[in-house]
């Protein structure tokens, strides 16, 4: 026995060194038995049976399982733990348990043993004698021993065994021993593992911490992702009521949440809509997405990407459902911008397509209209070529019918070029190449010699009138031209249309309009309203949108009956919006039409008439303003029937030279002065006559017909004028007033000659220039340039200077400039500084001359609207452009020699 | 020939004249010209063009030199010679010339040497084009005025 034994605790030992993998020649035997000693085989086997359980509690398969059957996800941790820390608790309980039942067997099987021995006392009590006594009590004793690991004791009992007296006793007593033998080793081998388990139990706490850290880290890493994150993650039961939540942004606690659905916990717009979205989740069963923009009280609008899902239990019953949320408000605001900004994109995109279109066919109009006008700057020169030499040959002698003939070519040909002007002058406001000019000028002489003009050409019965309010300045600043243009395509239009009764112009000043633009109005400024009336044909209210456009008339019928292009108002309508003013009309059919058109003017002062450049003051009173002209409010004109052809009429001007018409004075009504007494004839030349020093210059003007071109009438000289004659033939028209100093055309040519200088310095110019002169019935002095022309101006008085700008040694624009100042100052001081060397022996003579303004007319190669502003500005008081026509030639000698 | 000179010369100095407006060598100021020509001055037309020639060949023949020269800078000098060409060129309304003679001046305004060079030869070519032209007019005209005199007395 005591062998097994042994034999059994080497097995034990071996498997010990076998199991722990030592080789035999490692260490001592101390060592070996130190490692014997040690619980290691006890332990490793525990460590099995621990690893065993370990796993079934920390196992991470027990983690989502944990996750979905917790009410708290949130701490799950702590549950984990408390879990944890229950079945340690109850894994120790187990063992105590056992460790209990062992001891109860242990405890039986001591008194089973007991009562066994009693028994065996009892039994072996009858035969004490016998030394089968000695023996049991031998092993009894040396159970006990045993029991006391007293291994002297079983080598005693070996030895008794071997004493063979009662078989049956012996037999029994060996079965009994061993069992209890068996019993004890095992009670033996529990307690150890028991020592051992509750040991390792302590040292095992190991473990529950290494999953608590990998827990902590596990929740670290979570938090670690989510600390930032614009998260909201929760999960929701079947009646979406909370069971759990992790929310960024903790406005509410657990339990405001828990248990709630989200009608209950939050109000306003996307609750519902999420609610409806989870819900259908849970119905479909199907996971998906949907962004949700929430705008409630508790945290404003926000936008959420929403994931739900569906939760199954392990039935595959929906328990709920999973959602998570994620703030992506941000990110729809950054996509709505950009959805704006593509659309916006779009938008522009297209807007640029049309407007590139717009401007395709922009340019194409522009370059129709650009061709339209170069093409009748084409026409034009040539066809002025016609007209001018129609003109020429007007001047030499023909008889009756080629007059005749001759004068319906000029007169086509005029309104042919009428026409071309009209469109040139059209397509020079649209494409803005138009410049205004700001000039001072007298409105009611402007209206005045509008209103002559217009009576010259007047073959019709009419009364022309004229009534200018008081409160109108007598001086304002503005394009004075342009003003005319308006005024005259007006009347002559108002004229066309009106058969009897009358056409005026009323001026008066009004506030200041609401098209105003207010920025550019300051106090000098004054909007004057001027309406041109007439008792004509009037405009049907259909005709009237239409009225303005280019090329149309009333009706075809009109275009048939009144001849005309249409393009006279559509040319005023522009011209006054050009200068800021507005033009209207007003008509009733069969009783006359009111064109109504207001303009802002500056204010000019009126005391310095140096300035005052303009044509017709120029004209009318360039020497001493008759005062009464500047003042006077009402203008009456009135057409004489029959007196074409008739004699003693005065000269009618032609209607082509408007110009020609401005010399008469009208007799004023207001200061009721009827015709000089002495003027037997009660013709209107009465200011003319009066007016002396004027006279000269009105006689050589007459020579080019340039008579006065309307009868300026009045209700009683109306039958006695209405005897004068107009002509339109230029040739013809003789000054047929009952003057005293009548003359012949010849006479006042020879008396008369005007002494014209040409500052020129290319002789081909000269040369042709000279001819043309010459063709005109004029000679001229020739300078080469600006020093020589200076020269000539200081030592003869002339009466018109044609001065080249470009020019060697001086230029015309600087001889122009040393001339005014000459005639502003008397001397030539500013002549002399420029280096020009005065011939101071004959300049006497010249110093003495009158200052008057000398008319200088610049020649230009340049017609461009800077050019002549130069011109202007260096004093010139116009200019031609070159090649000088014949034409131009004339008409410049018409205006600058009367 | 005596009789039938005069028109059919007078047709060919129309045709020429048509086509040299047509061509834009010559343009309305050429018809002043001869506006201006009248029995106090026969030959006005002839006796312009003839100091236009002259005037012009100085001034083509300065303009060379000057261009000529590898150290030259006085682009106003050129400048002041065009305009005078310019001048007078457009006076007897050879427009293409005058035309040519722009865009040579522009080009020296800005100093272009070779813009001035390629301006010049244009300006040449223009130029003795107008002159051969003008020469066959002249010479067109002679005759039909010797056919119209011969045929005047009759």
């Amino acid at each position: 026995m005591v062998c097994e034994m042994e034999t059994d605790q080497i097995e034990e030992m071996d498997v010990e060194v076998l199991s722990s993998m030592w080789p035999d020649d490692v260490g001592t035997q101390a060592d070996n038995q130190f490692n014997v000693e040690k619980p290691a085989g006890d332990s490793d086997t525990l460590k099995e049976v621990d690893i065993a359980e370990k796993r079934t509690m920390a196992d991470l398969k027990r983690l989502p399982e944990l996750l979905n059957t917790t009410d708290q996800g949130s701490s799950q941790l702590t549950n984990l733990v408390r879990q944890w820390e229950y079945m340690q608790d109850h894994a120790v309980r187990l063992l105590r348990e056992e460790l209990k039942i062992l001891t109860r067997q242990r405890e039986e099987a001591e008194a089973k043993e007991l009562k066994i021995i009693e028994e065996h006392n009892f039994e072996t009590e009858e035969p004490e004698s016998v030394p089968v006594l000695d023996e049991t009590s031998h092993l009894f004793r040396r159970f006990r021993q045993k029991k006391r690991d007293e291994l002297v004791d079983s080598k005693r009992v070996v030895i008794d065994e071997e004493f063979d007296t009662v078989a049956y006793w012996k037999q029994k007593a060996l079965s009994l021993e061993k069992m209890l033998e068996a019993s004890t080793e095992r009670e033996r081998r529990l307690i150890e593992k028991l020592n051992e388990s509750l040991k390792t139990m302590e040292s095992h706490s190991a473990p529950v911490e290494e999953l608590t850290q990998n827990l902590k880290r596990a929740e670290g890493f979570l938090h670690f992702i989510l600390q930032n994150a614009p998260i909201v993650m929760g999960h929701q039961d079947k009646d979406l009521r909370y069971l759990f939540i992790y929310n960024k942004f903790p406005s509410l606690r657990e339990q405001d949440i828990l248990g709630k659905t989200g009608v209950e916990i939050f109000h306003g717009g996307g609750v519902k809509e999420s609610e409806d979205f989870k819900r259908e989740v849970l119905e479909k069963g199907k996971a998906s997405k949907r962004e949700i923009t929430f705008e409630t009280e508790l945290f404003g609008s926000k936008t959420f990407l929403i994931y739900v899902e569906p939760v199954y239990n392990k039935a595959r019953e929906k328990i709920g459902i999973n959602y998570m949320g994620m703030e992506v408000t941000d990110q729809v605001r950054k996509r709505e911008k950009m959805a704006k900004l593509r659309e916006d994109n779009a938008v522009r995109k297209a807007m640029e397509s049309e407007l590139t279109k717009t401007i395709h066919i922009t340019e194409e109009t522009m370059r129709a209209k650009q061709m339209l006008a170069t093409m009748s700057h084409e026409i034009r020169s040539p066809l002025s070529g016609v007209v001018g030499m129609a003109e020429i040959l007007s001047t030499t002698k023909l008889d009756k019918e080629q007059r005749q003939l001759l004068n319906v070519m000029i007169s086509s040909g005029d309104l042919v070029l009428q026409l071309i002007n009209d469109i040139l002058d059209l397509s020079k406001v649209e494409s803005g190449v138009m410049k205004l000019e700001a000039t001072k000028f007298r409105p009611r002489e402007v209206v005045k010699h509008v209103l002559q003009t217009a009576a010259a050409s007047l073959k019709k019965d009419l009364t022309l009138e004229g009534n200018i309010a008081d409160e109108v300045p007598i001086l304002v600043v503005g394009d004075v031209l342009r003003i005319r243009q308006i005024l005259t395509n007006l009347i002559s239009n108002a004229i066309k249309f009106t058969h009897r009764g009358k056409v005026g112009i009323k001026l008066k000043v009004i506030s200041e309009p609401s098209f105003a633009s207010d920025k550019e109005q300051n106090e000098t400024s004054v909007w004057i309203c001027c309406d041109v009336y007439d008792t004509g044909i009037g405009i049907p209210e259909n005709a009237l949108p239409c009225l303005f456009k280019k090329y149309m008339q009333a009706s075809a019928d009109h275009a048939r009956k009144y001849g005309g292009t249409g393009l006279g108002l559509a040319i005023c309508k522009q011209l006054v919006e050009l200068m800021g003013g507005q033009l209207t009309v007003t008509s009733q059919v069969n009783l006359g039409s009111t064109f109504t058109f207001i303009l802002p003017y500056k204010v000019a002062t009126s005391d310095d008439h140096s300035d005052d450049q303009d044509e017709f003051s120029d004209m009318v009173d360039h020497h001493q303003p008759e005062p009464d002209d500047t003042t006077e409010g009402y203008f009456q004109f009135k057409a004489l029937l029959g007196s074409i052809y008739s004699n003693g009429g005065p000269v009618m001007g032609s209607n082509f030279l408007p110009h020609k018409a401005m010399l008469t004075s009208p007799i004023k009504l207001i200061n009721g002065s009827v015709a000089d007494p002495s003027n037997s004839s009660g013709q209107s030349q009465t200011v003319q006559v009066e007016n002396g020093g004027y006279m000269d210059e009105s006689e050589s003007a007459h020579q080019y017909g340039n008579g006065n071109g309307h009868r300026c009438s009045y209700k009683e000289s109306e039958s006695c004028s209405s005897s004068q004659a107009s002509s339109e033939m230029e040739s013809e028209l003789t000054v047929s007033s009952p003057r005293e100093e009548e003359k012949t055309e010849t006479e006042v040519k020879e008396t008369s000659q005007p002494k014209i200088l040409l500052v020129e310095d290319n002789k081909i110019n000269i040369m042709v220039a000279k001819s043309m002169m010459k063709q005109l019935g004029y000679t001229m002095d020739i300078a080469n340039n600006g020093v020589e022309a200076i020269n000539a101006v200081k030592d003869t008085s002339y009466d018109l200077v044609l001065m080249d700008v470009c020019m060697p040694v001086m230029d015309g624009l600087k001889a122009t400039r040393l001339i005014r100042s000459y005639e502003e100052s008397g001397n030539w001081d500013a002549a002399i500084e420029a280096g020009v060397d005065i011939k101071t022996s004959e300049s006497e003579q010249g110093c003495e001359r009158s200052t008057d303004r000398l008319p200088i007319v610049a020649m230009t190669a340049n017609t461009l609207a800077e050019s002549s502003e130069e011109c202007y500005a260096n004093g010139m008081d116009s200019f031609i452009s070159k090649p000088v026509t014949l034409q131009k030639l004339k008409e410049c000698l018409q205006q600058y020699l009367q | 020939m005596l009789g039938f000179g005069v028109d059919r010369l007078q047709a060919d100095i129309n045709r020429l004249l048509t086509s040299l407006f047509h061509q834009g060598v010559l343009d309305e100021q050429f018809l002043q010209l001869q506006q201006l020509q009248d029995e106090t001055s026969p030959t006005f037309v002839y006796d312009v063009i003839n100091i236009y020639f002259d005037e012009s060949e100085k001034l083509l023949r300065s303009l060379r030199l000057l261009l000529m020269d590898r150290e030259f800078s006085d682009y106003k000098k050129i400048g002041l010679h065009l305009n005078q060409l310019v001048g007078s060129s457009s006076s007897i309304g050879a427009r293409r010339v005058r035309n040519v003679c722009v865009a040579f001046r522009s080009a020296s305004e800005l100093n272009n040497r070779p813009g001035c060079l390629r301006g010049l030869e244009i300006v040449e070519h223009e130029y003795h084009y107008l002159k051969n032209m003008m020469h066959e007019l002249f010479q067109l005209e002679q005759q039909r005025l010797l056919a119209a005199g011969v045929r005047y007395p009759m």
